[in-house]
């Protein structure tokens, strides 16, 4: 066992005792769950203590519930696995009123209330559907999409066309997942509202280019090209062709679809940079949600903040790659490296990529300035 | 009779588990089993029956000791994944266990994230999906062990999803996870799913499954990928030879003990050498190259259904093409045959069975499931089993 690996089991024991009321002897029996790491590290505990963690009784099933805030989600899933098997057994005796009010303190993790939620779905149906509703502006966006479906559901049956446009446009609002807000954007296009999706999932639209840089062999994924090194716009790139510079781009496509050939032609083994500012009002946690069907990489401030080497496998899609990241108060710079491969068949042609950028809860952060300077 | 089943399974395991179809194309890997023939299948037969199932699913059923094991994945994300057992007898499920994707979700629309088939040694059941998440449980359900193998390598993925069904060697869980950004192949202890080796494997979307070649202490295992073959020690992952003329990234080789068919170049015969650690290739044929789905042996015998739904029949031992016959398409699942009979389900969800013989095919006759399918069957004494999104089907004699 690492040294830090130590200090991290202090610190889940700490902030467990913080967040549980728990029996010492239940807390003992969970944490090995709660120390469970990648690679397997953790596993063997785990199992040590499995015959006894599914012979706990209904009681402590908060407890479980509490340590799956503290665990990773492989912990999470073993810890599934503890609460299935301790409700299949104590059908009656489910602490209901308190897994009702793990799910309403918002200040527990999403997954883990979505496990209380299905909980009293199963062995509670009535109870779980009205706690529906008040998922609505929930932070837990698996929480939220369910009380959003119970409005998409209204609507979808609504006869009156001024109900179903007020039913749909509280969906729009509400809704933080993209099939929810297209279902809801579609209906009300259909009915001659105007909607900007673009404003409303707060995608980039306003960038600056370089390119092309080569890829022949698919190398230029790892090369390191000037543009990585160098952030001032102004100046001037080695690129395959020459001398090139940055030049602006942006896109009126709604769902911020920003087609490289448009900018370079349909050119074959190349890659190309992007970047944009983004205004942020404080230091926040952000989810950069990026779609492309191109290799790419993303660095937000300089540092890399992801990076896929895969080619067309499926079509571009909005939030295709959810990367968490830092939005540092004031300027932020995003910098992405998109690649083209050799493939030459037709459904290979595209050299694309989205991004918007929102909070944890999928709400859109809009940055202060919407053009690249 | 519980009790008297549970005795039966602790006097005569090897017994019992001649009739189980513990992996992805049942007992040798092939879609071929000892099993003489199955005939008059009927839906509509006195022991027939259709359970329902939730979400979506095309990886194939397994059956151990009674009981029928199977996974499915739902959700507006796929990322609740569903291990389900029932009985064989009458189709009732028995336990269900839900977890959630630590994986990667988004995937073709054809497939889904419950596309892997289960394996087991008959005493655990494992089940890997395209998150390349992978759970070990007892067979009353209980967690052994589990793995995030993209919590652990976030770039192992296909965008379009994987399909690579796990085996099982000597205690050695094995399980491909090859793509194009992070490919690597890794033997997890079945005990207690530590990793005993993981090795770098050629960048590629790759949805082939491991395949075992051979019976106890030398068994190895077939990797396929892009590149072609790479037999190697379950054990360690340490190579024994290999074959690089390339391979089908889809359908899957087949074993017929020390030979391997792999679909590359049409179809190769590769014969492992006594030696262990040598090959020779006993024949090719362009003309015997398989569509989606693998190629199955019956008896002494290779089928193979191409991408125009042409069944051609050849000898494993020389490749000699026997006859050629047209079935029904398109084909995504694998046929699975007993020494006299094919049985393959088209998309479509009509199920052809096929008497063989050295001369010849002939449908003998037909089930309609009315629902798309696109699993691979697993076979028992007397039943066929097979899925589709929604349904789980015992198809018995009459």
């Amino acid at each position: 066992m690492t040294n830090k690996f130590l200090h991290l089991s202090c610190l889940f024991l700490f902030l467990f005792e913080l967040h549980s009321k728990s029996s010492p002897t239940s807390r003992k029996l969970i944490q090995p769950l709660i120390n469970i790491q990648s690679q397997g590290e953790g596993n063997k505990e785990a199992i040590e203590s499995w015959s006894e963690i599914s012979q706990l009784p209904a009681s402590a099933i908060p407890d479980l519930l509490n340590a799956m805030n503290l665990a990773n989600n492989l912990g999470d899933n073993w810890i599934r696995a503890a609460l299935n098997k301790i409700c299949e057994k104590n059908i009656k005796s489910i602490p209901i009123k308190e897994i009702i009010k793990f799910v309403n303190n918002v200040s527990n993790q999403g997954d883990a209330r979505q496990m209380a939620f299905q909980i009293i779905q199963t062995y509670k149906p009535q109870r779980a559907d009205k706690l529906i509703p008040t998922f609505i502006d929930d932070p837990a966006p698996v929480l939220r999409r369910e009380a959003v479906e119970m409005i998409l559901k209204q609507a979808r049956k609504a006869d009156l066309e001024s109900e179903k446009i007020k039913l749909f446009s509280k969906a729009l609002q509400k809704a933080r997942e993209v099939d929810q807000i297209q279902e809801a954007s579609n209906q009300l296009k259909e009915t001659g509202q105007k909607i900007n999706l673009t404003r409303l999932m707060g995608f980039l639209i306003n960038w600056r280019t370089i390119g092309p840089f080569d890829n022949s062999g698919r190398k230029g994924f790892s090369a390191l090209y000037s543009p990585e090194k160098e952030r001032d716009f102004n100046a001037q790139h080695d690129g395959m062709d020459g001398t090139i510079s940055w030049k602006k781009f942006s896109t009126e496509d709604e769902l911020g679809m920003l087609d490289l050939n448009k900018q370079y032609g349909e050119i074959k083994e190349v890659c190309a940079y992007a970047q944009t500012t983004f205004n942020s009002k404080s230091e926040q946690l952000a989810h950069f949600r990026i779609g492309s069907k191109n290799a790419w990489k993303m660095w937000v401030n300089g540092k890399l903040l992801f990076a896929r080497d895969e080619y067309h496998r499926g079509i571009t899609r909005i939030d295709q790659f959810v990367i968490e990241g830092i939005l540092q108060k004031g300027t932020n710079r995003v910098l992405l490296k998109i690649c083209q491969n050799e493939q030459t068949q037709s459904w290979t042609k595209q050299w694309e990529f989205n991004l918007r950028i929102t909070d944890p809860s999928g709400t859109a952060i809009h940055s202060s300035n919407s053009v690249s300077k | 009779m519980k009790a008297f089943f549970s005795l039966l399974i602790l006097l005569f395991p090897p017994l019992l588990l001649s009739a189980d179809w513990l992996n992805f194309r049942g007992p040798q890997g092939n879609g071929g089993t000892s099993i003489t023939s199955i005939t008059q299948l009927a839906i509509d037969s006195k022991h027939s029956w259709k359970s329902e199932l939730p979400g979506r699913g095309l990886s194939s059923p397994i059956l151990v000791s009674g009981q029928i094991f199977l996974t499915s994945s739902s959700g507006p994300k796929q990322d609740t994944l569903h291990i389900l057992c029932f009985l064989q007898e009458n189709g009732n499920l028995i336990w269900e266990r839900k977890f959630k994707a630590t994986g990667r979700t988004i995937c073709h629309e054809k497939t889904c994230i419950a596309a892997p088939t289960m394996v087991s040694d008959g005493k655990v059941v494992v089940a890997q999906f395209s998150s390349n998440d992978i759970f070990c449980l007892d067979l009353k359900g209980d967690l052994v062990w589990l793995r995030g193998l993209t919590h652990d390598f976030p770039n192992a993925a296909n965008g379009l999803g994987m399909s690579s069904s796990p085996v099982i060697s000597k205690g050695v869980l094995i399980a491909q996870v090859e793509n194009d950004a992070d490919s690597f192949t890794t033997g997890i202890n079945l005990n207690n799913g530590e990793t005993i080796w993981k090795n770098e494997r050629p960048k590629g979307a790759n949805w082939t499954s491991p395949v075992l070649l051979g019976l106890g202490p030398t068994q190895k295992v077939a990797l396929q990928s892009l590149k072609g073959i790479s037999i190697i020690n379950p054990s360690t992952g340490e190579e024994f030879w290999d074959y690089q003329d390339g391979a089908s990234t889809i359908p899957s080789s087949t074993p017929v003990q020390d030979i391997l068919l792999v679909p590359s170049n049409g179809l190769t015969a590769l014969k492992s050498l006594p030696d262990g650690n040598s090959h020779t290739q006993l024949w090719q044929d362009n003309k015997l190259g398989p569509g989606t789905g693998s190629p199955v042996i019956s008896g002494d015998r290779i089928l193979v259904i191409n991408k125009a739904n042409v069944l051609t029949c050849a000898k494993v031992e020389t490749g000699e093409i026997l006859w050629r016959m047209r079935i029904k398409g398109p084909a995504s699942g694998s046929p699975v045959a007993t020494i006299s009979h094919l049985y393959f389900f088209n998309e479509d969800g009509l199920g052809q069975i096929i008497k063989l013989t050295d001369k010849e095919g002939e449908i003998v006759s037909t089930i309609e499931l009315e629902e798309t399918i696109l699993c691979t069957p697993a076979l028992a004494e007397t039943a066929l089993f097979i899925r589709s999104d929604k349904h789980l089907w015992k198809i018995s004699q009459n």
